[in-house]
This record gives structure tokens, sequence and C-alpha cells, in this order.
């Protein structure tokens, strides 16, 4: 189990998490996840078979609604907060995708 | 005399009745902040001009002879990941240094169209994540108390504000205590509604299966005038009960002779401060002498509460905060020209601070492949164990009572450097977030450096009602409430 988390197995997770770490903070996270890691484990000794997991507390509400059009934010909206938009075209403008 | 010394209740009405304006009040308070920020750090942004603005509308409305709406003319602060429109919101991260949103939460549409005079956006931990404040980009919130300590957090901004006296009431968010412990920190009052009692439409998503909105206040009553305002159901967030709102105010009836409040003596006797415990025993007694019944109960699982929630509190984080990637909004890693995904995990590193990563790291984990069922599972049914003990002690008892923090607030900088311990300061306020219960903290003592200590009770599903009526009993008989501190 994860007691022995490695510096690897850090920057495995911060690949997934889109998170690009210094090394000293892939040191340090190595160190601090491994401790509260081996503090959490102490749940696995805990007998849950055939119990039901709680992803939300109110899970039995209604949640559905007519299917309407309603009004929603002006693409000019949507944009004003990006850091490069082409508000002509109304697009986000990013780095290249593909190739390059 | 300053009417920032008076309840948002008496506020309202002296303006209602003509004995004070709007915009005297709005004043005083951005008079008060003017003064005090410098210290406490409280603030992110103070809105004056708007402020005004809107406390001169309120004080046109009044003269032309329209109803007063139940907080109008009241200050309020509301915690910085919360949208105000046009307002900078920047849930304290650099990775939304810059943002204003295009729109308003429904809570403050709700208190805005109340008449509450928005004076400003508070400081907090970095969205909202961390105990002590201290997890801002912009700097820690001091305690008005003492500057060097914590105020709590994470919304230690808006509690340091009441507790100053720079608006009578403020708006906090609560996933893992986050209004509750501050309040206890700040010596006010802080409660967590239930989930799906607020809606959280324009509250920036931390963890939302346990996220809440809710008020802090100097008073009880002050909180229940809040929660009526901001509370019911919202088509724009699906989690929002349909359950009716009662008249919240109306039920603070000072009685409790009914009330059996259920005690979990094996939960509460590990880990606590001697003053802490004094103080919550005083607090039991005091109740007791009021007429209420006190009655063992067990929570058998609630010492497994903070492991659970630091794993789906921090699995829900990562997938949250997946969004913040410098494209849609905020922030954007400078130089990266031809690479998109270096672009996303450069921006996220430089626009994210130490502990905002730390848990989108360890969310990540849990719910990688392999990891799930050990942690993420495991910790959703624990989760229903937890909430299983809360049912079968809401048989027995009507609320439970339990101190709001195991410690006074230490100083500033003294767990900065352990997470884990930071983390076990939160052990009494998770399990409300995990079981989705009602939660409040009262003041409800000093320890013996001056330092406020806060007393909790929990109250069943949507029976805020219940939780409030017994708080503001224990707050009618004590006077801690009345001190404030000297800045």
């Amino acid at each position: 189990m994860p007691t022995t988390l490695t510096v690897a197995d850090v920057e495995r997770i911060a690949a997934l998490a889109q998170l690009e770490l210094t090394d000293e903070e892939k040191q340090l996270f190595t160190r601090q996840l491994a401790d509260i890691l081996a503090y959490a484990e102490q749940v696995q000794a805990i007998d849950t078979s055939g119990v039901p997991a709680t992803a939300y507390v109110n899970a039995a509400q209604r949640t559905e609604r007519d299917d309407d059009p309603r009004p929603c934010l002006a693409v000019e909206d949507a944009i004003a907060n990006a850091p490069d938009a082409a508000p002509d075209a109304g697009l986000f403008r990013v780095p290249r995708v593909i190739g390059g | 005399m300053n009417p920032l010394d008076a309840t948002a209740t008496t506020i309202r009405n002296d303006i209602a009745a003509g004995r004070l304006s709007a915009v005297e009040a709005c004043r005083a308070a951005l008079d008060r902040i003017a003064t005090v920020n410098a210290s406490l750090n409280a603030f992110n942004l103070i809105a004056g001009d708007r402020a005004i603005a809107r406390a001169e509308e309120i004080d046109r409305r009044r003269a032309a002879g329209e109803p007063s709406g139940p907080l109008a003319g009241v200050p309020i602060a509301i915690k910085d990941n919360i949208d105000v429109r046009g307002m900078l919101t920047t849930a304290s991260s650099r990775i939304l240094r810059d943002f204003i949103p295009p729109y308003d939460a429904t809570v403050v549409r709700r208190l805005e169209a109340a008449g509450a005079v928005i004076v400003g956006k508070t400081n907090c931990d970095e969205f909202a994540m961390g105990s002590s404040n201290e997890n801002s980009a912009f700097g820690p919130v001091h305690n008005p108390w003492a500057l060097d300590r914590i105020p709590g957090g994470s919304s230690g901004g808006s509690a340091a504000a009441v507790a100053a006296r720079c608006a009578p009431v403020a708006l906090g968010s609560d996933t893992g205590g986050s209004i509750r412990q501050p309040a206890a920190c700040c010596g006010v009052v802080g409660l967590k509604p239930s989930y799906g009692r607020v809606s959280r439409y324009g509250l920036l998503a931390f963890a939302s299966s346990l996220d809440q909105i809710g008020p802090f206040g100097r008073t009880v009553a002050d909180a229940a005038t809040v929660l009526s305002v901001i509370a019911g159901a919202d088509p724009c967030d699906a989690t929002t009960s349909t359950e009716q709102v009662p008249d919240f105010s109306g039920s603070l009836t000072g009685r409790v002779s009914d009330i059996r409040i259920g005690v979990p003596r094996a939960f509460v006797s590990e880990g606590v401060d001697d003053q802490v415990r004094r103080a919550y025993e005083a607090a039991l007694e005091t109740l007791r002498a009021e007429g209420a019944t006190l009655v063992d109960i067990d929570l058998p699982h609630a010492k497994y509460a903070v492991p659970v929630y630091y794993l789906v509190c921090t699995a829900e984080a990562s997938s949250n905060l997946a969004r913040y990637d410098g494209v849609k909004y905020g922030y954007r890693a400078a130089a990266v020209k031809d690479n998109l995904k270096e672009m996303y995990s450069r921006t996220r590193d430089e626009g994210f601070g130490p502990e905002v990563k730390r848990r989108i790291m360890l969310g990540t984990y849990v719910l990688s492949a392999g990891y799930y069922d050990a942690f993420y599972l495991k910790a959703l049914q624990v989760r229903t164990l937890l909430r299983r003990d809360y049912d079968q002690a809401f048989e027995r008892a009507d609320v439970v009572a339990m101190p709001t923090m195991p410690t006074p607030p230490f100083r500033l900088g003294e767990k900065t450097d352990d997470p884990l311990q930071m983390y076990l300061a939160d052990v009494f306020t998770v399990s409300a977030n995990l079981a989705g219960l009602p939660g409040v903290s009262v003041p409800s003592g000093f320890s013996n450096d001056g330092l406020p200590i806060g007393f909790q009770l929990t109250g069943r599903m949507f029976d805020e009602a219940t939780l409030l009526r017994v708080a503001d009993a224990y707050e009618r008989v004590t006077d801690w409430h009345r001190r404030s501190p000297s800045l």
C-alpha cells in the first residue's frame, strides 16, 4: 500500500492532474502525501461489507426539470475573462493543439 | 455611537424608522474597514463606491414610502469565493486574481433584493482549502483578538470582519468547518445550514457534495435572519432542497425545556485542550440549568471523519479544479507558445498555491486506478456509517453538542509545515458536512490568554429551527457574544 510513495508516483499523479511541479515540490509532496495517506489508511480496517456508498446526501431528490430554452450568458460576457480571446470570432484562443 | 455596535436587526429597524440612514451605516462600515484592515487583512476588496450607491438607493426607496426588506441598509461582507457580478472574485488564488464574474451568486441576488449592502469581499484560504486562513495568495488574516493568532479558516476574513465590527453580518462557505471553526476562533456566531438548504450557484466549487454557504453574525438572531433570506430552492442548483423554509427568527423562543442534548462523551474525551473542555462542560451545564436534558450518545465512526473527509473532499476538488486551465478565465502562464498541454500544466503550477496542489494531487491519487476502491469508495462507505451514527443519535437527542475546535486559535505559522496536523484541527466539524447536517458555533468562553472558544451544536437534517433555538437560548443567558476585541 502507498505508505511507500515514491517521487515517480508523485510525477505520475502530477501528470494526471496537469500539474508541472518543481523538483522541490516533488520532494515535499512525496513526503507529505505519504504521511497523509498513511493516516488515511485507517479507514481500510473498517468493515464496510454490504454498506452502500454515500456520494451525495440528498440523492433521493427529484432533480429533473422541463427542457425549455432559457436565456444564457452572452458570448462577449462568456469570453470577457479569457486570457486570450478572439472577440470578433467569439472564441477562446489556445496554443497549438496538433502538430508543431 | 457607532451604528455598527448594533445588531443587523437593530440597524435595519433603525433605518426603516428613519433613526439612521443606510448611507450612515454604510459609511460607518467603510470607515471601520479603513481603520482596521491594515492590521487584519480581512478584506481582499473594499467595494466603497458601489456600496454607497446601493445605500443611497435604499434611502431613496424608504423616502418614497416603499416597504423595507428584512436586511434593508444592513452592511454585509461576502467571502471572496462567492460571485458578485462585476466585482473581482479571486477565491484568494493567483489563478483567479483578475476574475470578474459575469453573474451574481443566488445568495448575492437574494441578499441585495432584501436590501443588504455589500461592503467588500473577504480574504479566505485559497479556494476555501484550509483551517487557518494561511493559504491565501494575499497573505493571512489576523485574529482580531490577538494579531499573532489564526482567525480560523477557511472563512477567516468574514469571521474577523464581523468580530472587528466592520459589518454586523457576513457570508462564508463551509466544506469541513470553514464557517464554524473561524466563528469559534473569532468569538462570533457561524452557521452551516443543511446540505441543500442554500443554493451553491455562484459559489466557486471546492467539494460539491460538502460545500454549503452560510452566515456569520454577532448574534444567533442575526444569523437566523440572513439564513431566512438566502435559504430555499433554486432552479440554478439542482441540489437545493424543496423543503419548506420555516420562519427561523420566529423559532427563537428561548425555551429548551423540551430539548434533549446529545453528548458524545467518548468522541470528545481525547485530544481536547483543557480550557476548551471546561468551556464545553460549562456550556452543557448552562443549557441543563435552563431545562434541557443531557443524554449520552455514541458516534462510533466519528473518529474516522477526518480521514474520510480528506479522501472525499480532495477527490471532488481534483475534479472541480480541473476547470482552471488558463483558457476560459484567470491566469495563464506566459511564454508557452506552441504546446497546449504545457500551457495547462505550467499555468496550474504557477497559479495554484501549495495546499491547493497538495489536495489536487491527493484527490487525483485516490481516484486513480488501483486506489479508487481502497480509498475513495471506502471513504464513501464509511460516510454512510457515519450518517447512520447520527440517525441513531437523533432518535435519542434533538441536537448534538461538541466543541467547535479542539484548541483555542493557534499561532500563525505554527502548523504550516505539517498539513496533517492542520487537518486534525477539523476533527469536530467535518462530520456535519459528511452527513449533510446543519451546525452552528456560538461563543462560549475565553482562554486564559483571552482567546475565544466556540461551542458547537449539530441538528437534524433541515431542522435549523431547533438548532438555532437552542443556540439562541444559550446566548440569552450568557454574555460571551457581547465582548469585542480592542483593536
